[in-house]
């Protein structure tokens, strides 16, 4: 590949896709590897060990402005990794590392404000942080903080986000667009006063909860961060070789988020999300894992939205309930659109 | 919500259901053209398309401001932005769209430094806040020009320039009124832009030409009851101006913001891209607003990037064409080889709802319908 | 730039309005506009500016015209006829 690098290949949608697909998987994945890997590019990495997998993933941060309604970036470094583990099947978490880069001048009533975040992620999620990193670069050289965090759990039996089949149905654990539109507004400083808040927060005990419940029900599950549902649905339905119809008035949106982004004219669709899974099931056992959900405290607001089929495979169809149309895959970083 | 979006889809399916009569009673196929970014945006975001009849063609003209700025204007805007101590402000579709080598995005990648703002408020209070050259790109139809024209008549600070890429909409619809074989057969107005020219600027348009104006508002109800009036004028072959959105627009519009806009601003031809020269359909600063024009503070020399310029494909470009509805993308040389959503050459492409983007998404005319759930 | 959101004025300061968009909300200049705006009323927004001030009356007007395209419409359409009487239960 010529060129450089472009911010939209960090967003998550499909320039992110080719520039991990081009430079980093072609050679590593020729590498040999039993279990989940690299080529799989799912939420995290499956390692055989025994009868059972240690699965593991990391995540760097990055995100500006550190602190937003809801949350800020130690928050979400402790979420996100707990999450993607969870993604796996990995619900009960071994240890996490915690390597901090910081820009020199960085305050550090910041830095324990941030720290104090990251302890009660860790409580909420029955994680601890077991070993790090500490790097400091002079000032201008790095954006204030970076924090990157790896996971490390066990499961029996992997979750995969490639195994939907005709006739499943979709679920959404909750309320979509939260976090990347109080994000966005913050970040654009585009003077948006109101409830948007940010729904960064580790699920992994929403989804013991369902495996528990209703064991080997899921058939695929992602969480739906840089780039949104569209974005996840986009991959598992692309992995699975079957397209999805996606009931758009049935998806959960606050008030909030769909007022930001009928003002900014950004879709809720394509926004990140910190604090929910999206996954499919068989038909017959939809009912009773979205009760399920509904009893735990993050997933209130679940709802069925969508059906899988044969047709179409990899789009993603949005009944819009007037019409229907092809829903995009996002490519790279939502902004405020105008026109 | 509140009452103000009409978005009941019974009602739409009601409407829709009279569009479905009416072209029964017409009996062959009907083109019409909107010519307005609103309207483009609510047909793909409602999936309108599908509800449509088969037989009449309701096709994207040149209605997204951001799709239609040339090369050479963007190419202006690249190279401001590569100069030194000069900082762009731009609203975010102008971002990713092709000049003649690069884009914005391709610049800001390269050490540009580029903000995305709101309106053109922002890029003054960034100014305000700046020690260096902040330079507004100022894109849009009249509607945005207004925005432009008051901060201007405000008095923005000194290291503040404006590129003024703003177009006129009425102009183009000559054009495409005019183009021999065109088969347009009606109008649909952009509803914003008349809500500050006032629906009168189409009164003498429809005496001079074969088509019914409609001007329409921006929900999915007003657009489908703006087709239904448009179809009504067709079938009855009425040359008329009808206005279907009144609760924003009158014959003579905003006064106030008209006088400002042509104070500050002049109409010249210039070209729209895939559309050739249009005569006074661009926006340029008046001599009395120099201080503030970035093309006279600053010297952009396009020709820097003639010698990397690839092939000229934007003269194989026939957006003009299928805009008119006299040709089908398929039709292109350039589609879906070197014009793509990625690589777009002509506004068709660069559009959400752009034909050429619309047949690369969809193979063809989008049904969905048939899809099982 | 074609995006124009309405939306209902909370608060006035000079030339700037504090104005609700679906419970969310935005300041928008109000140099533009050519009638006077008061606490209460209905603007379009584009780009931050308040383009125009929408009667309130005017979005009732909008629906009965709705009314009016349906009931033009085949006499014995029983499609419209529904929705004509879902559109009455709605507005009485």
């Amino acid at each position: 590949m010529s060129g450089r690098i472009l911010l939209k290949q960090g967003g998550g949608g499909r320039a992110m896709r080719r520039l991990i697909e081009d430079v980093f998987i072609r050679d590593f994945a020729a590498m040999p590897f039993d279990g989940v890997g690299l080529s799989a590019m799912d939420d995290g990495a499956c390692i055989p060990f025994g009868d059972e997998f240690i699965v593991v993933t990391t995540d760097s941060h990055v995100i500006h402005p550190i602190f937003f309604p809801g949350g800020d970036i130690g928050r979400i470094s402790i979420s996100g990794t707990v999450n993607d583990l969870a993604m796996m099947g990995a619900t009960r978490i071994l240890g996490l590392t915690c390597a901090v880069i910081l820009e020199e001048g960085f305050p550090i009533e910041e830095l324990e404000k941030i720290q104090r975040s990251m302890v009660a992620a860790c409580k909420e999620a029955g994680a601890v942080v077991v070993t790090g990193d500490t790097k400091v670069m002079g000032r201008g050289e790095v954006d204030g903080i970076v924090i990157n965090t790896t996971g490390i759990g066990v499961t029996k039996v992997p979750i995969r986000d490639n195994g939907l089949r005709a006739g499943d149905r979709i679920i959404i654990t909750g309320t979509i667009g939260d976090h990347g539109l109080a994000v966005m507004s913050l970040r654009h400083s585009l003077d948006l006063e109101g409830d948007l808040v940010s729904d960064v927060a580790p699920i992994n005990s929403l989804v013991a909860a369902i495996v528990d419940g209703a064991p080997g029900a899921i058939t695929a599950m992602k969480d739906p961060t840089r780039g949104g549902l569209a974005s996840a649905l986009h991959e598992m339905a692309a992995k699975s070789h079957v397209g999805v119809v996606l009931e758009e008035r049935k998806v959960p949106v606050t008030d909030a988020a769909r007022a930001a982004g009928e003002v900014l004219g950004i879709d809720p669709l394509h926004v990140a999300n910190e604090g929910k899974a999206v996954l499919g099931v068989r038909a017959e056992d939809a009912e009773r894992v979205l009760a399920i959900i509904r009893k735990h405290e993050r997933g209130h607001d679940a709802a069925i939205i969508g059906t899988v089929t044969n047709e179409r495979p990899g789009s993603i169809i949005l009944d819009t309930g007037f019409g229907r149309r092809l829903l995009a895959e996002p490519d790279g970083e939502p902004l405020p659109r105008i026109c | 919500m509140n009452e103000l979006q009409f978005r009941n889809p019974e009602l739409a399916r009601a409407l829709a259901h009279q569009l479905e009569t009416l072209m029964k009673e017409i009996g062959r196929e009907v083109s019409v053209m909107h010519v307005c970014g609103s309207h483009e945006q609510a047909i793909a975001k409602f999936g309108l398309r599908s509800l449509f009849p088969k037989k009449l063609n309701v096709i994207m003209g040149p209605g997204c401001p951001v799709c239609v700025t040339d090369v050479p204007e963007v190419d202006e805007g690249v190279l401001l932005a590569e100069q030194p101590n000069v900082e762009i402000a731009t609203y975010g579709d102008m971002l990713k769209v092709p000049g003649t080598v690069r884009s914005l995005a391709d610049a800001q990648a390269a050490g540009a430094k580029i903000h995305i703002v709101y309106g053109p408020s922002q890029a003054v209070e960034i100014a305000r806040k700046s020690d260096k050259e902040i330079v507004f790109f100022a894109t849009g139809f009249e509607t945005t020009a207004v925005a432009t024209a008051a901060i201007l008549i405000a008095g923005p600070p000194d290291n503040f320039s404006i590129l003024s890429a703003h177009k006129y909409i009425p102009p183009v619809m000559e054009i495409v009124a005019e183009m021999p074989d065109t088969r347009i057969e009606g109008f649909l107005a952009a509803g914003h832009a008349a809500a500050i020219t006032g629906y009168g600027v189409f009164e003498e348009f429809v005496e001079r030409h074969a088509q019914p104006v409609v001007v329409a508002g921006f929900e999915p109800l007003d657009i489908l009851a703006g087709l239904v009036e448009l179809v009504k004028l067709v079938r009855d072959g009425e040359r008329k101006v009808v206005n279907t959105f009144p609760r924003c627009v009158s014959r003579e519009g905003n006064l106030a913001a008209q006088e400002q806009l042509w104070r500050v601003f002049r109409p010249c031809g210039g070209r729209w891209r895939g559309i050739a020269h249009v005569p006074n359909g661009n926006l340029r600063l008046r001599d009395e607003f120099a201080k503030w024009d970035a093309r006279k503070r600053f010297t952009i020399d396009l020709r820097s990037l003639w010698d990397f310029a690839p092939p000229q494909l934007a003269n194989q470009c026939i957006c003009g064409d299928i805009m008119a509805g006299i040709r089908n993308p398929v039709d292109c040389r350039l589609f879906n080889k070197e014009c793509l959503p990625e690589t777009p050459v002509g506004a068709c492409m660069v559009s959400n709802e752009g034909t050429c983007k619309i047949w690369h998404l969809y193979g063809g005319i989008p049904d969905l319908s048939e899809v099982a759930s | 730039m074609c995006l124009g959101v309405p939306g209902k004025v909370v608060e006035i300061n000079g030339s700037m309005a504090t104005v609700d968009f679906w419970g969310v909300r935005r300041q928008v200049c109000l140099d533009i506009v050519d009638e006077p705006v008061a606490v209460g009323d209905y603007i379009l927004n584009h780009v931050g500016f308040a383009i125009r001030r929408i009667p309130s009356e005017s979005i009732g007007e909008t629906l009965a015209y709705y009314e009016t395209l349906l009931a033009e419409g085949d006499e014995s359409d029983p499609m419209a006829a529904d929705v004509l009487g879902e559109i009455e239960a709605t507005t009485a």
